[in-house]
């Protein structure tokens, strides 16, 4: 879709983009699952909408990435025709919907995450991530924005709603570490400029977060990370068990018809 | 480059301008800012340069095709679309005339667009373009398309699109 400032092999910052690019690819594809379910029309529209952003940003981070990579791989290769432990994302973005205040806990950790993330990537050395990232802020702003407002809404609502929205972040909580922590790919994007250290985000991130729980009037979960055996995770391409169905559902038109375009 | 290609290169600049948007057809990609210029591949074919709305605006591809169209049937069969994302897109981009034909055709057009700080943003009065009146509501932050939001207004109580500040 984009075309990068030309082709040339750089295997770390490829590494990285790959990275990014599962993040919001996972990211979307777990969002547009609840479309058709939430909880009123003009939500279905906005997660949507929110969808749509969201492989926006993929598809380009995708391209550059395979570009990058130099192995012949476009975005359809990279997001179609890879198996689970070859995808980069981080396990937030994967975590399963099961009621609209997981999606909201998990939109929210997220989209607080990836708003500060994208602007600091906006000075990225990277002509095309820069791009990317100086279109993705305005738009992250947005998500972050409506995140927001459903965590108010929700753990400032009824009893159950609040029970629901403390519950949601209990399971989200244990993934939110994963996100600031570098593996030797990031740090190494980080180094050569194209990248940035995620731990630096995580004061602003703190910030953003504990002013919407309370808000809210919802407490931040007291919960230990959790990590992969070995303190592998997604990063890594340890995934977690639901990752598998999303990725079958995602992926089998693509396998069933190899090579169809439209 | 020779004078013929320069004016060649302006024409087809006039021609990408010309062509109405999918999603918001009475706008021209001109009024909505989207058309950054024209240059040359390095094969020397005319290339119109695009910025979309959104990452993920849908509508990139019929955007592509149609310029492809327009240039094609006025004498420039060759021409490639090449899409930018920097510098992003803003609607501060949307021309006079363009705010104007949004709001004759029921749609708010953007207000300026700001620097915004803090997790939840203030929310700001949109004017009704039917009515005129400042006394409408927030429906729904995501409306029909990416860069719309849908409000309703309290005095005529008609529902309408909003193109957000971007």
């Amino acid at each position: 879709m984009t075309t990068g400032t030309g082709p040339g092999t750089d295997a770390a910052t490829a590494g990285y983009l790959l990275r990014l690019g599962d993040d919001a690819l996972i990211a979307g594809h777990r969002m547009a699952e609840v479309v058709t379910r939430a909880p009123q029309l003009e939500e279905d529209v906005a997660l949507a909408n929110i969808a749509l952003d969201l492989l926006g940003q993929a598809r380009p981070l995708l391209t550059r990435a395979g570009e990058l990579e130099g192995e012949g791989r476009d975005e359809d290769t990279l997001a179609y025709l890879r198996d689970e432990p070859e995808f980069r994302n981080c396990l937030l973005v994967e975590l399963p919907n099961t009621d609209f205040a997981h999606t909201i806990a998990r939109h929210l950790l997220f989209s607080c995450y990836a708003r500060e993330l994208y602007a600091a990537l906006a000075a990225s050395t990277d002509d095309v991530l820069a791009g990317v990232a100086g279109k993705a802020v305005k738009e992250l702003d947005y998500h972050r924005d409506h995140a927001a407002q459903w965590t108010v809404r929700l753990g400032d609502g009824t009893e159950e709603s609040a029970a629901r929205m403390a519950a949601a972040l209990d399971a989200a909580w244990p993934h939110v570490d994963e996100m600031f922590t570098a593996d030797p790919v990031i740090s190494a994007a980080a180094a050569s400029g194209a990248g940035v250290d995620p731990a630096g985000l995580r004061p602003a991130w703190d910030s953003a977060v504990d002013a919407v729980l309370a808000e809210a009037g919802l407490h931040r979960p007291d919960l230990p990370p959790q990590a992969g055996p070995g303190g592998r995770g997604g990063r890594h391409g340890l995934h977690t068990q639901s990752f598998g169905f999303l990725l079958a559902e995602m992926q089998h038109v693509h396998r069933s018809h190899p090579g169809a375009a439209w | 480059m020779s004078a013929r290609d320069t004016a060649a290169d302006g024409r087809a600049e006039r021609l990408a301008k010309g062509v109405a948007d999918p999603e918001l057809p009475m706008l021209t990609l001109g009024d909505l800012g989207i058309v950054r210029g024209v240059g040359r591949t390095s094969g020397g074919a005319v290339e119109v340069v695009v910025t979309p709305t959104y990452s993920g605006c849908p509508a990139m591809d019929a955007i592509r095709a149609d310029i492809r169209g327009a240039l094609a049937a006025g004498g420039i069969p060759d021409a490639e679309v090449r899409t930018v994302l920097s510098p992003p897109w803003t609607t501060d981009w949307i021309s006079a005339d363009g705010r104007r034909k949004l709001a004759e055709n029921g749609i708010a057009p953007p207000g300026p667009a700001t620097a915004r700080t803090g997790p939840v943003p203030v929310a700001l009065s949109v004017r009704c373009p039917q009515c005129g009146s400042p006394d409408t509501r927030l429906l729904s932050r995501f409306g029909s398309t990416a860069c719309k939001a849908l409000y309703v207004c309290g005095a005529c109580r008609e529902p309408f699109d909003h193109m957000k500040a971007l």
